[in-house]
C-alpha cells in the first residue's frame, strides 16, 4: 500500500521544501516535502525533472550496433547496458542458446562490472555516512575523508575498482566504449596472459570482499533498532533467480515475493515480462512506476537490486557469499528483509559473490575457447523480430525491448532501467524517514541529509552526464503558502552549509559530467 | 604485475591526457573528440622517441584515476565546461578535499585530493575546460563547441610542443 503522504490534501495551504539536485547521485533529481505550519509534513515525493529519450536516441538504428550505442545511456554501468542489449540482439540472430565460451566471457565481464560498482557505492558513497555518522559536517562526510580517516579501508576501495575495471578491460578490450559481446556472442576470448594477470590477486580481493562485509555487519548491528527501521518499508521483491533457486545476475527467471516472502510468480520467463509488469505515469515525475499487473499500482510496486536478491533467492552458490546471506536473513526471522540500509549489506555479500565468481571462473578451460558466435537457422518468415534482454544490473533488473524492421532497423524500443524499477520503493523510504525523523522538527542539514541516505541506499543511477560541477549541489527553500520565501538552506559546492538567501553558487570548475 | 600494487612510476609516458565526456551528449563529446583527434594526428607520423603522452577515454572521473596519475609530469583533464570563459580555459588544479562531496563521479580538485591521501604529495594534474552549450541525449557537437574544441586542440597541441617535442602516443 503506498503511503498517504504521497499526495497531500490541501497543497496550496502549506510550505514547500525542495531538495536539489540530489547530491551522489547521477541525473537531474530532487525532494519535494510539503510542511504545515506546525513543522508536520504533509506530502514527499522524489521527482525526476529530466527526460531522458533513451527509446527515441534508439530508434532507426541497426540492431548490431546495439550492445555499442547503448553503453552511451549511462556512464556508471555501460557495461549492464552492454550485455541486455546483446541478449536482446542474441534472439535477432538466433542464437537462442551461446557458446560456453560466449556465455562465460560475457559473465566474467558482468562480474566485474558488479563488483567495481559495488566497490564504488560502498567506499565512495555510503561509507562516509555509516561510519562516520549522518549527522557528521558533509566537508568531512565524503571519499577524501574517508581517506584521511580510514587509509587502509579507502585504498582497498580504489583498489576493488581498479580490479573490477581491468576484467572489464580484459574482457572486452578497453575500460570504457567495449564492443565485446555481439549479437550471438562474444568477438573474443580470453588470452591465457590476461587470466594469469586476473588471477595473481583474486584471493586477496576475495579476502578483502569478505573483510568489507564483516565490517558492513558490524555497522549494521551496532546500529540496532535505528537502523533496522531507518527507511524501512513492506515492499514485494523481484529480481532473476537460477532455475534451482540460486542468485543470479546474468540470466535466469523472474522471481517475484511479497513484503511476507509468500512467492508472487516463479521462474517466469523474462521475455513475458511486459504480462508481468505494468507502469503507471505520474502527473509529477518523468520517471515511470512500474508495478507487478496482477496487484495493480496501489500494491504492487517492488525493490529491485542487491537487498531483493539476495532474500529472493533460495542460496547463493559460492561459499563465502552463502554464509553471509545466510547472516543477512536470519534477521527477517523468516519474512524478507525490509531495513534500507541492509541493502548495503546485501550489496556487499554481491561484492564477495563476485569475486568468488570471477576466481571459479578464472579456472574454466571453457574461458579460453574459440567458439565464439552462434546464429540459429532462419525460419520461414526469418528470424525473429522481437528481442528482449533482460539482466540483473548492479542496482537491480534491467529490462532492454526492441523491435526491429525488415532492415534490421530499431522500429521500437523500450527501457526499464533498475532505477525505475526502484522509483515508488525510493519514494516510499524518503516518506518513512520524512515522518520518523522529520515531522515536527526545525530542518537542518544533517535532517535533510537523512533523506539523501535513504535515497542513496538505493544507489540511484538517473542518467548519465546530466549534473554540473559547481552548481549548488543542495538547497532547500522554505516558501510559505503565498509563494513568500521564508527561508532558505543550502550546501554550496564546497560542502559549507549556510543559511539565507541564494547568492553565486560554487565555482566548481564548471564542467559538466 | 599485480594489480592490487602501485604501478612502478618509471616507465610511464610522462604526460597523461583525460578526455572526460560522453560522446552521445552533444557538446559532452569534446573531451573525447579532442583525443580522438590527437590519435589522428600521432598516428599520421607525429611519433618521436624522446617522450610519451598517453591518452585515456573515461565518461567521468573516479577515485581508481588516482592510480593513473602516478610518475606523470604532467596530467591533464580535457572537459567541456557548462560555464566559464569562451572558447577554453587552462588552469593548475589543487587538492581540494571538500570538492568530493559530489555524485558518483569526482571534480578534478577531489581527484588531486585523493591522490594526495593516497601518495602523499599533490599531482601535477591540470584541466583544460572547453565551453559547451548543449548537453541533451543524441545530439551532436554543435558549431559554436566544435570552434572552441579547434581552439583548444591548436592551444594543447603548441603547449605539448613545447614541453615534450618531440611526442609518441601510447593509445588506450
Amino acid at each position: 500500500m503506498s503511503s498517504t503522504l504521497e499526495t497531500a490534501t490541501h497543497p496550496e495551504r502549506l510550505r514547500r521544501v525542495a531538495i536539489e539536485p540530489l547530491t551522489r547521485v547521477e541525473g537531474h533529481g530532487k525532494v519535494t516535502l510539503l510542511l504545515d505550519d506546525d513543522d508536520h509534513v504533509r506530502q514527499a515525493r522524489l521527482h525526476i525533472v529530466e527526460f531522458r529519450g533513451f527509446e527515441r536516441f534508439i530508434q532507426g538504428r541497426p540492431f548490431v550496433e546495439l550492445p555499442v550505442i547503448v553503453q552511451r545511456l549511462c556512464g556508471i554501468c555501460p557495461v549492464s547496458h552492454q550485455l541486455a542489449a546483446a541478449k536482446a540482439c542474441d534472439r535477432f540472430v538466433g542464437a537462442e542458446t551461446l557458446s560456453p565460451t560466449a556465455e562465460k566471457m560475457r559473465r566474467l565481464m558482468h562480474f566485474g562490472q558488479v563488483l567495481q560498482s559495488h566497490a564504488l557505492h560502498f567506499f565512495h558513497l555510503a561509507s562516509p555516512d555509516l561510519l562516520f555518522g549522518f549527522d557528521d559536517d558533509p566537508a568531512h562526510r565524503n571519499i577524501v575523508g574517508l581517506i584521511r580517516d580510514q587509509p587502509d579501508l579507502a585504498r582497498r576501495g580504489v583498489l576493488l575498482r581498479r580490479y573490477g575495471q581491468e576484467v572489464i578491460r580484459v574482457c572486452s578490450g578497453k575500460r570504457i566504449h567495449g564492443n565485446a559481446a555481439i549479437p550471438g556472442g562474444v568477438n573474443k576470448a580470453l588470452d591465457n596472459a590476461d587470466r594469469e594477470l586476473l588471477g595473481i590477486d583474486i584471493a586477496q580481493v576475495i579476502q578483502w570482499a569478505e573483510e568489507v562485509v564483516g565490517l558492513m555487519r558490524r555497522i549494521f548491528l551496532a546500529g540496532g533498532e535505528e537502523f533496522r527501521r531507518f527507511a524501512a518499508v513492506p515492499a514485494n521483491t523481484l529480481s532473476l533467480v537460477r532455475p534451482d533457486g540460486a542468485l543470479e545476475l546474468y540470466d535466469g527467471g523472474l522471481r517475484a515475493r511479497d513484503a511476507a516472502g509468500r512467492t508472487l510468480f516463479d521462474h517466469a520467463s523474462d521475455q513475458d515480462y511486459a504480462a508481468l509488469l505494468h507502469e503507471q505515469v505520474k502527473p509529477w515525475s518523468y520517471m515511470k512506476f512500474p508495478f507487478i499487473a496482477a496487484l495493480g499500482p496501489e500494491t504492487g510496486w517492488y525493490r529491485v537490486g542487491p537487498l531483493a536478491r539476495v532474500s529472493n533467492c533460495d542460496f547463493i552458490d559460492t561459499p563465502r557469499a552463502e554464509r553471509a546471506r545466510q547472516e543477512l536473513v536470519a534477521l527477517g526471522d523468516g519474512r524478507p528483509v525490509q531495513a534500507t540500509l541492509a541493502i548495503h549489506w546485501a550489496r556487499l555479500i554481491e561484492l564477495l559473490y563476485c569475486a568468488e565468481a570471477i576466481e571459479r571462473l578464472l579456472g574454466d578451460p571453457d574461458l579460453i575457447g574459440d567458439d565464439l558466435v552462434r546464429e540459429g537457422v532462419p525460419g520461414a518468415n526469418g528470424f525473429r523480430r522481437t528481442g528482449i534482454g533482460v539482466i540483473e544490473a548492479p542496482r537491480g533488473t534491467l529490462f532492454h525491448h526492441y523491435e526491429i524492421d525488415a532492415d534490421g532497423l530499431v522500429s521500437r524500443a523500450n527501457l526499464i532501467v533498475s532505477t525505475t524499477n526502484n522509483n515508488q520503493v525510493m519514494n516510499e523510504s524518503i516518506r518513512r524517514v520524512a515522518q520518523d525523523e522529520l515531522d515536527g522538527r526545525t530542518l537542518t542539514e544533517p535532517l535533510l541529509n537523512r533523506i539523501e541516505v535513504a535515497i542513496r541506499a538505493y544507489d540511484p543511477c538517473l542518467s548519465c552526464a546530466t549534473h554540473a560541477l559547481g552548481q549548488m549541489p543542495l538547497a532547500v527553500t522554505l516558501v510559505r503558502g503565498d509563494g513568500e520565501v521564508l527561508d532558505q538552506l543550502r550546501r554550496d559546492a564546497d560542502g559549507a552549509v549556510r543559511r539565507g538567501p541564494p547568492g553565486i553558487a560554487g565555482a566548481g570548475d564548471g564542467m559538466p559530467r | 604485475m599485480s594489480l592490487l600494487e602501485p604501478e612502478p612510476a618509471q616507465g610511464r609516458a610522462a604526460v597523461l591526457v583525460i578526455g572526460v565526456g560522453n560522446p552521445a551528449r552533444g557538446d559532452d563529446a569534446i573531451g573525447p573528440l579532442l583525443l580522438e583527434r590527437l590519435r589522428a594526428e600521432f598516428a599520421r607520423g607525429g611519433a618521436g622517441d624522446t617522450s610519451a603522452i598517453e591518452l585515456l577515454d573515461v565518461y567521468q572521473l573516479q577515485p581508481e584515476h588516482a592510480l593513473d596519475l602516478r610518475g606523470r609530469r604532467r596530467v591533464i583533464v580535457v572537459d567541456a565546461a557548462a560555464g566559464g570563459p569562451v572558447p577554453y580555459a587552462h588552469g593548475l588544479v589543487s587538492p581540494d578535499p571538500t570538492h568530493a562531496f559530489s555524485t558518483h563521479s569526482l571534480s578534478p580538485a577531489a581527484l588531486a585530493a585523493v591522490y594526495q591521501r593516497l601518495y602523499g604529495v599533490a599531482p601535477p594534474l591540470e584541466t583544460l575546460a572547453v565551453r559547451g552549450e548543449c548537453f541533451g541525449l543524441g545530439e551532436s557537437l554543435g558549431n559554436a563547441a566544435a570552434a572552441n574544441l579547434d581552439a583548444a586542440l591548436a592551444w594543447l597541441r603548441a603547449d605539448l610542443d613545447r614541453g615534450v617535442v618531440p611526442i609518441r602516443a601510447r593509445c588506450q
